[in-house]
């Protein structure tokens, strides 16, 4: 087995909230608990969930963009959780991200040329400003922009040509992983399987490694090789994509893909219909922490979290069902 | 014959911009049976919102004006009524749900109030009888602890919660015509899944005709019984949700069912509409998919193409079909 | 690394021109130009800048020069705005003071807008303890009305020019202090900046490529307004006493001696007097002016 690019083990981020004045006793946000993956060179590993389970969270902590709490971050061997920000600096050239909305995510008063330039002169790539720029060119090209876009400013495009603008930023230092935050669910349907091609065909030719995160089930099941899903800053379930979506052993991933509408009138699925809402993550459940939703539930759910096991071959549950 | 309750001919609305006038909606015919559910479907920029908008005559606040056709409801056109006789109209004989339910909710005012006010003014209730009446009404969309809900404020409830209220408030005083702006858009899949069975409830007990603004094509497929596809201010095809899912005939129809992932249709690389919605600046002279077309021919860039029946009840805004 | 697959997807529109390039220029000029009020004040402005810079060369009559023949006299076509006690020519004074006017004026705020948005820059950016050793200090300030403040520092550095000029910097610093630490503290949330970030970019670098272009916008407003409100605070300060001293033909210097003659010639101060009203409203008009058309959520 080869071994994995990145490698997060007992990754946490509980956030403080100081509950009023007198109240000195703080309590904490667990916005992500104890979360452990892997990701190989080469593939895409979909993170799904629904708003608020963390998974953001996770891959903003993958770049240190938030201090985890606690936890291992190993990329390429080295563990990156601990490191102060002038340690990590260039390692930041291998790890970049593309961001969910495409018209907050770029400057506005930067030129396009400007944008893509940034970590080319952060990272001190060229010293040539004729070369840079070939490079800019370059990476336009990439990813289906011409060059003469390179003056202009992000508001006059498309959020499709924008987003595609923020790819090829990603793209600039030359990275190995890229962690992409709901890259497409901004986006108009037509403008969506666009850049999830692009995606697609960078990785071929670039050699990329994604974490892909989205709520988005049938677009995460279309660019990812292994999937995870994710509830209340727990991974539930993760195996590689076919065996998730043919034969889901989780209750909540399950409820999860019964709940896609499907775009053919034919079929009438039956569906498992969630009772309730997400628990809010400052009072998360005691137990299993799906327990309050989950039809299986027993008594056993709720007193004890269930360990996060290998069930079948490399298909992981936390579920006590099995 | 199916009677139409909502008939649109010819509806045309622009916005007059310092940058020159822009036509969200030019030329719009759409129409809805009593009882039935419509979906209508496009990306934005289609002009899919601004039709509901015209409808329910709230372009006041934006610098959009119905310039020209008709909005036939029940006999009325409601184009030519003055502001005053639309208010007894809207949230009476036809409402609205829309996209943001915290931002159509009133922050400040309990949630009893701003529902049974709306009762009290249009179906003229009493107190306490309009009390009842909410109650029972939260209790139909499926909201546990109606009483407590009440007199509780908007910002004490779930995403989901709220847009069950916005259903409660719209379904309140019995509307003919519910028209329901992307209102499972902001929604997680497994709240999506509980509002979209609500409404389906209710249209199967209440018999309201809905008309479901989307542009999930997944939603569609389950929800509604025809559809009308919009693209730059223009339909151009509408049929029954089988005809359209099944039998597509604009090239645009066809290529938007193509580009969404659908879960477990494995295909290797989703097919992509080329280019963007173009901006009203640069309106193509002909058909307006011409530039975006990969059937365009000659003439589609010199006249813009008619309706043509291809089936019963289907039609199609396209050359090819002639 | 080639482009080694053709992409089928998106050329986007290649019918856009380069001629409809939209900078953030443009959208500013759009949406200023309709401000006529503040063109008109742009225009006088404009005016005020020339006057002071050629002034001086052009005027009819030396402006120190006594000529006891013509002692306080009022308008006529010989003298514009009459003669003071010194049979000096009030409008040759008043055009030479334009500049003493303007650079007091400038210098000032420049000095307080650079101290101030530097400050507020760090303070927003770290937050923290730095944040409210700032601050505060800006409150202390703040407590005390601008003129007292003024007065008080030139208390201790004595009369003169260059001291108003201090003075007046020191009570405009706090209040860009604040304006950008606002905008600092809103743009420091924004994707663009967290994406500036996960790229790997330095603290500084954020700070002056990123965050303090996009405070821009709140400066300016505040720089323009804050000119006329300096020029006022700098023509009492020598109204007092305190600022430039006789025979400099400082506006304030000159409402302060004609005090003495309101009755029997009015002219003297009513000149000067006009000039700072003028020049504070104009450069008050343009800041409104300025405010509309750079604020993103004004746009009809």
């Amino acid at each position: 087995m080869a071994k994995p690019l990145l490698e997060v083990k007992n990754l946490k981020k509980y956030f403080p909230v100081k509950k009023g004045i007198l109240n000195k006793k703080e309590k904490f946000v667990r916005a992500v608990d104890n979360v452990s993956f892997e990701i190989y060179n080469g593939e895409t590993l979909g993170l799904v969930g629904e708003s608020g389970c963390g998974k953001s969270t996770t891959g903003r902590m993958l770049l240190k963009l938030i201090e985890p709490t606690d936890g291992q971050i190993i990329f390429q061997g080295k563990d990156i959780s601990k490191m102060t920000d002038d340690e990590i600096r260039p390692l930041r050239k291998d790890i970049q991200m593309i961001f969910q909305d495409p018209y907050a995510s770029l400057n506005p008063r930067m030129t396009v040329g400007e944008i893509i330039a940034e970590p080319l002169i952060v990272h001190n790539m060229y010293k040539d400003s004729e070369e840079m720029k070939k490079r800019i060119h370059e990476l336009l090209g990439m990813v289906g922009l011409s060059s003469y876009h390179s003056v202009r400013y992000p508001h006059e495009f498309s959020g499709g040509q924008r987003q595609r603008i923020g790819i090829a930023r990603a793209l600039a230092a030359k990275p190995k992983l890229i962690i992409a935050d709901e890259p497409v669910s901004a986006l108009d349907v037509s403008i969506q399987s666009q850049v999830l091609n692009l995606m697609q065909d960078l990785q071929r030719d670039l050699d990329l490694t994604y974490l892909f995160i989205a709520h988005d089930l049938s677009v995460v099941e279309h660019i990812s090789d292994r999937v995870g899903v994710m509830y209340l800053g727990k991974i539930v379930e993760i195996t590689d994509k076919d065996t998730l979506y043919d034969n889901p052993l989780h209750p909540y991933t399950q409820a999860l893909l019964s709940a896609v509408p499907i775009p053919n009138p034919r079929i009438k699925k039956k569906r498992i219909i969630l009772e309730g809402n997400i628990p809010s993550p400052l009072n998360p459940p005691r137990g299993c922490a799906f327990h309050t939703r989950c039809k299986h539930a027993k008594d056993i759910c709720k007193k004890i979290a269930p360990e996060f096991k290998e069930v079948e071959d490399r298909h992981f549950t936390a579920c006590h069902l099995y | 014959m199916d009677k139409k309750i909502l008939e649109i001919k010819n509806l045309k609305t622009y916005f007059f911009t310092d940058n020159g006038i822009v036509k969200a909606v030019d030329g719009v015919d759409i129409h809805v049976n009593e009882g039935e559910t419509l979906g209508i479907v496009g990306e934005s920029g289609s002009g899919k919102s601004v039709t509901s908008l015209s409808i329910m005559g709230l372009l006041n606040d934006t610098s959009g004006k119905v310039v020209d056709g008709k909005i036939e409801f029940q006999g009325r056109n409601l184009v030519d009524l003055k502001e005053e006789d639309m208010r007894k109209i809207r949230g009476n004989d036809i409402a609205m749900i829309f996209q943001e339910p915290m931002t159509s909710l009133n922050p400040v005012l309990r949630i009893g109030k701003q529902i049974s006010e709306a009762i009290r003014l249009h179906l003229k209730y009493d107190k306490a009888r309009a009390k009842e009446h909410t109650i029972e009404m939260l209790k139909l969309v499926g909201i546990p602890r109606a009483e407590n809900i009440y007199s509780e404020f908007p910002f004490q409830l779930s995403g989901g919660m709220r847009q069950r209220v916005m259903i409660a408030m719209a379904m309140a005083c019995n509307p003919k015509l519910l028209i329901a702006d992307e209102p499972t858009t902001a929604l997680d899949v497994t709240i999506q899944a509980q509002i979209l069975d609500l409404m389906k409830k209710l249209k199967k007990d209440v018999g309201t005709a809905i008309m479901f603004v989307t542009h999930d094509l997944g939603v569609v497929a389950e929800m509604c019984d025809r559809v009308v596809v919009m693209y730059a201010g223009r339909v151009v095809e509408r049929g029954d949700v089988y005809q359209i899912f099944e039998n597509p005939k604009h090239p645009y129809t066809k290529g938007l069912l193509k580009s969404v992932p659908v879960l477990r249709q494995k295909v290797e690389r989703l097919a992509s509409i080329p280019g963007n919605v173009p901006s009203p600046k640069n309106m193509p002279k002909g058909c307006k998919f011409a530039p975006r077309c990969k059937n365009v021919f000659d003439k589609c860039w010199e006249e813009e193409p008619p309706f043509y029946n291809v089936e019963e009840n289907h039609s199609s805004k396209c050359w090819l079909c002639e | 690394m080639s482009q080694r697959t053709v992409r089928e997807v998106a050329k986007p529109n290649e019918n856009e021109k380069m001629e409809d390039i939209r900078t953030p220029f443009s959208e500013f000029w759009r949406k200023f130009k309709k401000q006529k009020t503040a063109i008109v004040a742009a225009l006088f402005i404009c005016l005020f800048f020339i006057t002071a810079i050629i002034g001086p060369y052009i005027v009819p009559y030396d402006v120190a020069e006594p000529d006891y023949d013509h002692i306080l006299e009022g308008p006529s076509s010989k003298h514009w705005f009459g003669t003071d006690a010194y049979g000096r020519d009030i409008f040759s004074r008043v055009i030479v003071g334009a500049r003493i006017s303007l650079a007091v004026g400038l210098s000032s705020v420049l000095v307080g807008a650079i101290l101030g948005s530097i400050l507020g820059l760090i303070s927003g950016y770290y937050g923290g303890w730095i944040d409210n050793v700032i601050m505060r200090i800006a409150d202390v300030l703040f407590a005390f009305p601008g003129i007292i403040l003024a007065i008080g520092i030139i208390a201790i550095l004595g009369p003169g020019l260059y001291n108003v000029v201090f003075a007046v910097a020191i009570f405009s610093t706090p209040m860009f202090a604040r304006i950008v630490r606002g905008s600092t503290l809103a743009i420091k949330e924004t994707v663009y900046v967290e994406a500036a970030k996960s790229i790997g970019t330095k603290d500084k670098r954020i700070m002056f490529k990123h965050i303090l272009p996009g405070t821009f916008s709140g400066i300016i407003v505040y720089f323009t307004m804050r000119i006329g409100t300096s020029i006022l605070t700098a023509s009492s300060l020598s109204f007092l006493g305190m600022g430039a001293q006789p025979p400099t033909p400082e506006w304030g210097a000159m409402l302060s001696s004609g005090r003495d003659y309101l009755g029997v010639a009015s002219h003297i101060t009513f000149f000067p007097g006009m000039a700072i009203f003028v020049t504070v409203l104009a450069f008050n008009l343009l800041g409104d002016g300025l405010r509309d058309a750079l604020d993103p959520k004004i746009d009809n």
